[in-house]
């Protein structure tokens, strides 16, 4: 955590972050309008989202200097949220017979 | 009257200071409520013989500009958090009540969205693809309220604790900036996964 003696360049990373994001916002609406295939379009769109997050983590929640047992903390919350979408993609392979899903 | 340790100062043990802590256990937790929502979509979507384009059904642009509104919410956040390190209480209060703005300007553009599609009648019954999106973004709606009620509280009321103890007041609004954020960081996955997939 920065000290009052540096904030001015704190806030000066802020407006850079600011603007990475909404850099980041546009050319994600941009690329949706490509006719990409579904898998092509799936990975592109989180990995934007996935920058834009880190972006906001590490810069505005302070993640990039934080404590150690934070980091800890986040490790578990990481393998329990995988393992949640490993469930579910177990799950897709594993549907019983007979069963019909509508939409 | 007996005031609680570790309010301001860092624990030796854990380096942080109480709600710290208690900040990033509870956004664990959200992270895991968001997690099982996005879980659902993953399951309903590879389950279902049709899903619609998101962009078939939203509106593109509209949630392109909440989009934009939140991230600009979560930038005057901060700054608020930064005045207070450079006590400037003034600026403080320009930037989080700018947040609180912001905030209201995502519920009042979504509250049409929902209107929108309520006049077509598109409802949560109408399909599996409006019953997810309707779920996942009422939810985070929910937050963007409760974070609106926090943040008020602070610019109004709350915040008479800058003049008897600066630091810890410093601290609450850090707290509740790291919600702010999280909140934000929910609508930057929620908008490609609804809107433009």
């Amino acid at each position: 955590m920065s000290g009052a003696h540096d904030i001015k360049e704190e806030i000066r990373k802020y407006w850079k972050v600011f603007t990475a994001l909404l850099i980041l916002t546009v050319v994600t609406v941009a690329i949706s309008y490509l006719k990409f295939g579904l898998a092509a379009a799936i990975i592109v769109a989180l990995t934007i989202a996935l920058a834009k997050g880190s972006l906001v983590a590490c810069f505005f929640m302070h993640l990039i200097s934080e404590r150690k047992l934070v980091y800890v903390i986040l490790g578990f919350v990481v393998f329990f949220f995988l393992s949640l979408m490993l469930l579910i993609y177990a799950s897709y392979f594993n549907v019983p017979p007979g069963v019909k899903i509508v939409s | 009257m007996e005031i609680m340790p570790y309010i301001v100062e860092e624990r030796k043990d854990t380096g942080l200071f109480n709600a710290k802590l208690g900040i990033w256990l509870f956004l664990s937790s959200e992270v895991m409520l968001f997690g099982a929502l996005f879980s659902a979509y993953v399951l309903l979507r590879t389950g279902a013989a049709h899903w619609p384009h998101g962009s078939s059904i939203l509106n593109v642009p509209i949630g392109a500009f909440n989009t934009v509104v939140l991230i600009a919410s979560s930038v005057s956040m901060v700054f608020a958090w930064a005045a207070l390190k450079e006590n400037k209480f003034g600026k403080f209060k320009l930037n989080l009540g700018i947040t609180i703005l912001l905030a209201l300007t995502f519920l009042v553009v979504k509250s049409f969205e929902y209107g929108t599609k309520f006049e077509h009648h598109m409802y949560p019954r109408t399909s599996t693809f409006l019953a997810i999106y309707f779920t996942l973004t009422a939810l985070h709606a929910l937050h963007v309220i409760g974070g609106i009620i926090v943040n008020s509280y602070f610019w109004g009321p709350g915040a008479k604790m800058w003049q008897a103890d600066p630091a810890r007041f410093t601290n609450r609004i850090e707290i509740a900036g790291i919600y702010w954020h999280f909140v934000d960081l929910v609508w930057i996955f929620l908008f490609p996964v609804l809107y433009l997939l």
